[in-house]
Order: C-alpha cells, then structure tokens, then sequence
C-alpha cells in the first residue's frame, strides 16, 4: 500500500476488532509497533498516563505478557475463558498525513465481554493512531476511552 | 402463623465463630454478621476516612463511607478537617452526592434548603416560623448535620470513630502508626498528596478476605503464577534484557520462592493491625531514582535518610480495612458493601519534593496490581469470588488459619515471627470479636 484510502484506515479498525473478538491476540500483537502503548484512562478526559493511575498503560512487553497468560495452563480466571464482542460505528478519520505517514482515528463502540454466568458492557471511544510501515498499516498507539470509566468495575479481562 | 423469626446473634454466638486456629464461615457469609459488623466493629474502631490533601481548602469536600455509613468529609473554616453523616438533620437527603467538590462557607441541602456550617452546625431554616412552639429546639435534628463520634488526623490521613465513646486514636493503632509514619517520611518535605482518583475495583467476597490477603504469603507464587511466572517466562525468552521491562520490577518479584516470604517477617500489634516485609520485601529491589537519594539526604541527613529508606514494608494492615503500602506510597480501603461485596479502592500519593518517577512508578504499580483490568488483580478476585462460592458448601463448616500456630496466642503484645505465619489472620480475628462483643448486650454477663 503507499497511502492509505479513507476505507482502507476504516477497514484497519473493523478489523482489528474482529481479531479481539475471535480471540486471535497473536495477530493482534503483531498489529503494533514496538514502542506502542494501549492506554486506558480512569479519569475522564485524563490527559496524563504518567502521574496518576490508569486502567491500563501497557508496553508491549505488558501485552504479550496478557496475551500469553490468557492461554495458561494455570490461569485460574480463564478457566473458563471469558469471549468478547464490539459493536463499532463507522470510524472518523480525523487526521490523515501522508507525508509523514501517520493516521489517526475515533471510533464509537460498545464493547460486551462475558464468561460463565456473567456478561457486562462497555460502552467507549477508542482513538487509534496508525502509521504506515513499509507498505503496511500499523498501530502505533491506542487509547481507549470508556464513558464510565470513574465507575467501579468487576474483571474486565479482555481488550475493549 | 406468625412469621419465623430469625433468633438475634448473642455475644457467645460471635465468640464462638472464632477459635484460634479457624473461623466459622458465617463471619464471611452471614447476613446477620454483616449487619453486625456494620453496628458494632465498624462503629466502635478507628476506620479511614481520607487523605487531607482530598479536602486542601476551606469548603473542599469528599464523600465516602465508613462501613455502611455515607460520610462527608470536609475543611471546616477554622482549617480543620471534619467528618460529618452524609445526611440532612431534616428528611434524611444526602448532603452531598458528588465524589467530591467544594460547598463555600455552608452546605444547603437540596430539597428544603436547610443550610450548615462546615462542621455541621445548623445556620438556617426558611420560614422558621412554622416551628415556633412546635418543639423543634428540642429535638436532636435542629442541631445541624451530626459530626461523626471522634476524628483524627495522623500526618494528614484522616481516621473516624462513629461511637462518640470508645477506644481513643493512639491507644488503638499504638506502634503501627510507625508504617504511615515511614511512609510519610519518605517525602523531602515529610508531605504526601493524594495524586488523581482511585482506582474502584468491585469484588464480589467479603470485605475480610481482602484484608487477610494482604498478609497471606503463601498464595503469591501459587495464584500469581499466570502472571508472574508468565513474565519470568517472556523476559527469558526474549533473553533477559536489561534495564529489565517494568512489569518485571513489579510483578516478577510475586513468583519468589516461599523461602523469600518466610524471610520478609511478619510483625503484629495489639488490636489487629500488623505487616509483612520486617526484613525485606518484595519493594526491596526496586532501581534508584536519580536525585532521589541526594533529596532525602539535604532533608534528613545521610543517617536518617538511610535509615527512612531501608525499611520496606510490603502490607501494613490498619485494622480494619486498610491496607498500607509505604515503599509504593499506596493506600487501599476495603469498604464493606455486604456480606459478599466489597469496593476495593486504590489510592496513590505523590512524595512532595520527590521526583517525578518516584510517582510516575507508584501509578504504574496501582494499575499492574490493583485495576480492575490487572492481570493480577484477576488472579486474585478469582480466588475470592471461588472462596465466596465454595463457603456456601455445608459439607464443612470452618475456615482454617492454623499455619504457624502455636496454641493460647497472646496479642496483646508486639510480635515478630517468620514471614508465612497466619498469625496476622489471627491477630485480626482477635481484634474482631473483642470490638463486635464490646458493646454488644450481654457483653458484661459473657466476660464474667
Ligand atoms: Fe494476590
């Protein structure tokens, strides 16, 4: 790909949903570049990852580390494996520098995430930034923003 | 036919559920526990409240509970913090429902406009005439919103007695104060404060599995081993490199071996407080900050300095429901919701004149750890949430707490013995009885 269309960025995020909720993380890691992090404000319109908690701030060292727990023989919270599902709108593009090779977006989703008896839903923006490397889109960063994110919540296991 | 009555727990009924070495698994399940506690435990101990860097100027208010009790705490304006019931003195309407906020010079409550000083003292009543000759000024509700039985603030952590008569602050915590102090000093300028909201955390358990977790120093390398031992794993496989990835620094450390634990010590003080980490902990080995040293040394002296930061702590519990982490600068209140649900709330504090990274690793630590979306903090409620569900089995009625038991413990003294020890378990379920008994009828008869 040189520069990526509109559909092609969209595709990008409906994608990378369908890999989450069919449970194929492997594919998933390899989306991100190096040095991404998947950030999870607590507080609403949090502008700092650093100086006060989030839900998540994850390296990739982090997301592997999920990723390969999930599947662990002695992952007792797994057992049974919880399943989750996004329902996405249509994503805005709301930066496309071609030059530089950087792509932003901001998607509406509802995330629902289950295991036994018990299922929850989330609902949240995600704001994805994608670059394009070596022909291939890539995710560079992600932040994800649930709209009740000061709530209390029980185990949110998977990746919304 | 008149409807079954439920027969009232006596003080002998308390008593009994604890012995020693196990605890019946109503104090865990039981409704009328619960209410209990509610009545009892959590009206008749020192129960945190906040941080006073929560409330830093005059009219700045947070709301919380105390046990089940809604409680506003607030910065009165002669400086003081107060904690009053989150209740208007005339309908019952809560006071305050924000989080937190600030109310000026009074609050006014909402529905009929009667107004309060900050501590809580009646201002004003709108057409005050309907209640002349109506007896008001002799009911207890024209005194104001009802402050709390007793507040104290200890070097800015602000603890609350509900009963207005009871075990006094110093005589109650007693040497434990020693860890907020460690964890106080460890700021420069001997000042935290509070750094964002907590983090709110759901658990479908019992507030005092919670509690007892924290010093339970035999389940890390067990049910954190997805987690832990999971990073161990990647970080050897990519090869070990260094500088180590964070989440090696603070998760790994969970997969020590049970010699480690049994090592760290742990320490007990009358009334149920007591900590892990005597020698050394899982905080040991974290990496030096730059400047860090060189602050602490301008402000205490090489000596001193040395002195504040050998000491690493893992989990000190206040008894009740706090858990104190002074090497992270953490703070996490178990607020007992019912008999199996308890809100986890994890607070973190920037050290005033620290560097940054000092907090920058502490807020790193709370969401590894203690988010609702942590690996770790899953591996956990997992086994509180199975724990909860098995107890309901009739098949076997007692919890067991005999690890390192020596028979007729006494703890009324301070005690310091190796790091696997329940007896902190036991310590608490002591300082349980005794404050669920005190003021309970009958207490007098069953003592004699
Ligand atoms: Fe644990």
């Amino acid at each position: 790909m040189s520069a990526p269309s509109k559909d092609q960025l969209i595709d990008f995020i409906y994608e990378e949903a369908r890999m989450l909720d069919e449970g194929r993380f492997s594919e998933w890691l390899d989306l991100w570049l190096p040095d991404g992090h998947y950030w999870m404000p607590l507080d609403y319109k949090q502008t700092d990852p650093h100086l006060v908690t989030s839900l998540l701030y994850e390296d990739m060292f982090m997301l592997k580390l999920r990723v390969e727990r999930l599947n662990g023989a002695r992952t007792f919270s797994q057992k049974p494996k919880s399943r989750c599902h996004h329902v996405i709108q249509r994503p805005f593009v709301d930066e496309m520098d071609e030059a530089e090779g950087t792509f932003v977006t901001n998607t509406s989703m509802h995330y629902v995430e289950t295991r036994l008896d018990e299922q929850f839903m989330l609902a949240l923006t995600a704001t994805h930034s994608l670059k394009l490397v070596d022909g291939a889109l890539r995710l560079a960063n992600k932040r994800v923003d649930l709209l009740n994110s000061d709530a209390a919540f029980g185990n949110i296991q998977l990746l919304p | 036919m008149a409807p079954y009555q439920s027969p009232k727990l006596t003080v002998q009924d308390i008593a009994g559920m604890v012995q020693g070495h196990q605890v019946h698994r109503d104090v865990y399940t039981s409704e009328k526990v619960y209410r209990l506690e509610m009545r009892n435990l959590f009206t008749n101990t020192w129960v945190f409240v906040g941080h006073e860097s929560q409330t830093p100027k005059k009219g700045d208010y947070y709301t919380t509970q105390i046990g089940d009790q809604p409680v506003i705490q607030v910065r009165h304006s002669d400086g003081e913090v107060k904690v009053l019931n989150n209740r208007c003195p005339h309908k019952g309407t809560k006071i305050a429902i924000d989080r937190e906020g600030n109310t000026g010079k009074f609050f006014r409550c909402p529905y009929h406009a009667w107004s309060f000083k900050t501590d809580g003292c009646l201002l004003a009543i709108p057409l005050k005439k309907g209640y002349e000759d109506t007896g008001l000024h002799q009911t207890e509700n024209v005194k104001g919103i009802k402050p709390v039985g007793a507040v104290y603030n200890h070097r800015g952590f602000i603890f609350a007695r509900l009963a207005e008569e009871g075990i006094g602050f110093e005589e109650f915590f007693g040497d434990s104060l020693s860890s907020i102090d460690n964890m106080v000093d460890r700021s420069p300028e001997g000042r935290l404060e509070v750094a964002g909201p907590p983090l709110r955390y759901m658990h479908k358990c019992n507030w005092k599995m919670l509690v007892e977790n924290q010093t339970d120093t035999c389940h890390p390398m067990v049910a954190h081993e997805s987690s832990a031992g999971t990073a161990v794993k990647i970080w050897d496989e990519l090869g070990n490199p260094e500088p180590r990835p964070p989440a090696m620094q603070i998760i790994a450390p969970f997969m020590s071996p049970y010699e480690f634990f049994e090592d760290m010590g742990i320490r007990t003080w009358p009334n149920g407080h007591g900590h892990t980490g005597v020698n050394m902990s899982i905080h040991s080995d974290y990496s030096a900050i730059p400047g860090y040293f060189e602050a602490m040394t301008q402000a205490y002296g090489e000596d001193r300095a040395k002195e504040i930061l050998d000491e690493n702590r893992h989990n000190t519990i206040y008894f009740p429901s706090i858990m104190v982490k002074g090497p992270i600068q953490q703070l996490r209140n178990f607020i007992p919701l019912g008999p199996n649900k308890t809100l986890v709330e994890s607070y973190i504090y920037r050290l005033v004149g620290a560097p940054d990274e000092l907090l920058s690793r502490t807020a790193m630590y709370n969401r590894m750890i203690n988010a609702p979306t942590s690996i770790v903090g899953h591996d956990d409620l997992e086994m509180y949430e199975r724990a909860q569900e098995g107890l309901m089995s009739n098949g076997l009625e007692w919890v067991n707490l005999q690890r390192l038991f020596e028979g007729n413990e006494d703890f009324s003294s301070e005690a310091v013995e190796n790091g696997t020890t329940e007896r902190q378990m036991r310590n608490q379920f002591d300082a349980w009885s005794r404050f669920m008994t005190s003021t309970m009828e009958g207490h007098a008869e069953a003592a004699e």
